[in-house]
């Protein structure tokens, strides 16, 4: 007799899954179309959302690389045009949420950068405020005095690489969003039923091992699910100029870091599968994992935003964890090994989630 | 009629917590026969088929099939047998064909899938899914399944039950040819007639235990020299008699 092939049957399972996923329509549309619309409703109104109007002062000097980087980010709206007076009115009302005034100077620093924030207008003051102080770091930092020319180039590379959209933000966090739902609800549903129905029973008829199905499961779904990794950034990339700063090395990473997230979440639905009686409890329990992460993991609204009291739970989400590690090696380019923090503690996660589902599981 | 065993099955015993479902069952199962597990539900009928199935662990007794033992060559058994479950279901969301791929995967063979739809009768469903199949279409796929590794013994479990007459007999010579193919073939049912015209021997089970082997012939030839008689003269035809004739002449479908 031949030796039997366990690989084979795993991948056997893999495709039947696969097959069966693409057919469920439940599945497409919350892993996949669901993020997509979100995506589309909030790159539209995302401008919108972030954009912050600064009135730039009569005296200002705007023949500065300050001014020319400012003018240049998208996200801030310079209004040159407003008299001095109208400028503080709309100022103390808010509809502009700050002023700015770059003076010249003789010696060092060379420039001065008076802004004028509002109450009226906070948040935004807080993002320009910021904003600015980045800038200005990089500028401080990277500007040699002794070698002038460099400034010219700092400029540009400046501008490209701190343009800040709204879908840079989004994106991931709607990444993070389907691959927590695929591998909650997904990987809940599909063994809670195949025990329920007895398919699994019959598989265990033939010569399968355990570990098969459970390997042939999950691997179904990283498929699916990187597949839809990447039709979402490339959507994302191509249709409303998502950020990818390093081209295909780092779609590559994101989807590294998809797959151990996704992982992380499966074991969730590992642990519902054990603990729901029937196919009816699957969803509210599934719904108790994913509901408080779409909420509070940064998915829509940067978890800054959050009142003191709510940060610490956000802070302690793995969702929060892979959303921060998404944007950073999306936006800023990061390696792996530059977000081993957010990976220590999806890891840590991994550990407790698993140990748990190792004890809920039931075959039968 | 070879008389060689192909199961053996000696003082099996089976308990769950503060219960006894199997209480010492002995019995052998020829080569190339039909045997048939009759009982009451609650007998232990089913949980006997799943200890030799290897699917359940037995509390002690011992268990050979074709020369191997259940509890530490299991994986060689599976092999060798194929396994129709009571009212198990199949893969959601795949038809037939991808069906029988998935099963010739999980068993490590190489098959055609239209060929094993073939001995069934079920090329023309080849497309559909195993939901949308009526109910004897449901237990011909699942026979199917449990011959895709060309096994030396299969096994099902009530597999009529549910089923109209015409089905019914389909399901029979559908049974009976697969024997003639050379496979042995145990089951368990409710239906008397179905033993009697299917079986070539059968065990009665009640209560845990075997009350009885024999051949159907031999069981009723017992009875009747105890001097046991119908209460009431049976006519020439029965109410199945009069569906069969009034619906026709059972066509695979």
């Amino acid at each position: 007799m031949k030796s039997y092939n366990n690989l084979r049957a795993t991948l056997s399972i893999t495709k039947a899954s696969l097959m069966s996923i693409f057919r469920s329509p439940s599945a497409v549309v919350f892993s996949l179309l669901f993020p997509l619309i979100f995506i589309v409703i909030f790159a539209n109104i995302g401008g919108g959302a972030v954009s912050i109007d600064a009135g730039l002062a009569k005296n200002s000097d705007t023949l500065n690389p300050i001014y020319q980087i400012l003018k240049n980010y998208k996200v801030i709206n310079l209004k040159k045009d407003l008299s001095a007076t109208d400028m503080q009115k709309n100022l103390s009302k808010g509809s502009l949420d700050a002023i700015i005034n770059i003076r010249k100077n003789n010696g060092l620093p060379a420039y001065t950068i008076d802004v004028t924030f509002t109450a009226a207008s906070q948040e935004k003051g807080n993002m320009l405020r910021s904003m600015l102080k980045s800038l200005l770091y990089q500028f401080n930092t990277q500007a040699n005095p002794t070698e002038q020319p460099k400034m010219a180039e700092f400029t540009e590379t400046t501008v490209k690489g701190r343009e800040y959209k709204y879908i840079d933000f989004i994106l991931p966090g709607q990444l993070g969003f389907s691959l927590l739902n695929i591998g909650v609800f997904g990987t809940a549903f599909v063994f809670l039923s195949l025990r329920q129905t007895l398919v699994i029973k019959r598989f265990f008829a033939t010569p399968v091992k355990k570990y098969s199905i459970i390997l042939g499961e999950m691997l179904a779904r990283v498929v699916f699910a990187l597949l839809g990794a990447i039709i979402i950034i490339g959507i994302g990339h191509y249709a409303f100029g998502f950020t990818l700063v390093n081209g295909v090395v780092t779609v590559f990473n994101m989807l590294l870091l998809a797959f151990i997230g996704l992982v992380v979440f499966m074991g969730f639905g590992f642990i519902i599968s054990g603990l729901a009686r029937n196919e009816t409890s699957v969803p509210p329990l599934s719904n108790v994992i994913t509901l408080p992460q779409f909420l509070l993991s940064g998915t829509f609204f940067s978890t800054a935003a959050f009142p003191k009291w709510l940060q610490p739970v956000s802070n302690i989400l793995p969702l929060t964890h892979l959303n921060n590690a998404m944007r950073k090696v999306a936006f800023e380019g990061a390696g792996l090994l530059d977000v081993t923090h957010q990976l220590v503690i999806l890891l840590a996660w991994g550990v407790v989630i698993y140990a748990i589902a190792i004890k809920t599981f039931k075959w039968e | 009629m070879a008389t060689q065993p192909i199961i053996t099955v000696k003082n099996l015993v089976k308990e769950y917590a503060g219960f006894t479902a199997v209480q010492g069952i002995s019995f052998e199962v020829y080569e190339g026969e039909i045997f048939g597990l009759l009982g009451p539900n609650g007998a232990g009928k089913t949980t006997t088929l799943e200890i030799i199935e290897t699917l359940r662990s037995k509390s002690s007794g011992e268990v050979m099939v074709d020369g191997f033992s259940v509890e530490r060559q299991a994986d060689h058994i599976k092999q060798r047998i194929g396994v129709q479950l009571q009212a198990a279901g199949y893969y959601p969301g795949l038809n037939l064909i991808e069906l029988l791929d998935l099963f010739a995967g999980l068993y490590g063979v190489r098959i055609k899938p239209m060929e094993v739809l073939q001995k069934v009768a079920l090329t023309d469903k080849a497309k559909t899914q195993y939901k949308n199949l009526s109910g004897g279409q449901k237990q011909r796929f699942s026979i199917a399944t449990t011959l895709i590794n060309s096994p030396r013994i299969i096994f099902l479990d009530e597999p009529t039950t549910g089923l109209d007459p015409q089905a019914r007999r389909n399901l029979w010579q559908l049974i009976r040819d697969i024997r003639n193919a050379g496979t042995t073939v145990v089951l368990t049912t409710h239906y008397m007639d179905e033993a009697e015209e299917l079986c070539d021997r059968v065990a009665f089970v009640n209560g845990g235990r075997v009350i009885g082997i024999n051949t159907p012939d031999g069981f009723i030839d017992e009875l009747v020299a105890k001097g046991f008689e119908r209460p009431k003269q049976v006519k020439q035809a029965n109410l199945e008699d009069v569906f069969i004739s009034l619906t026709g002449s059972p066509t695979v479908q």
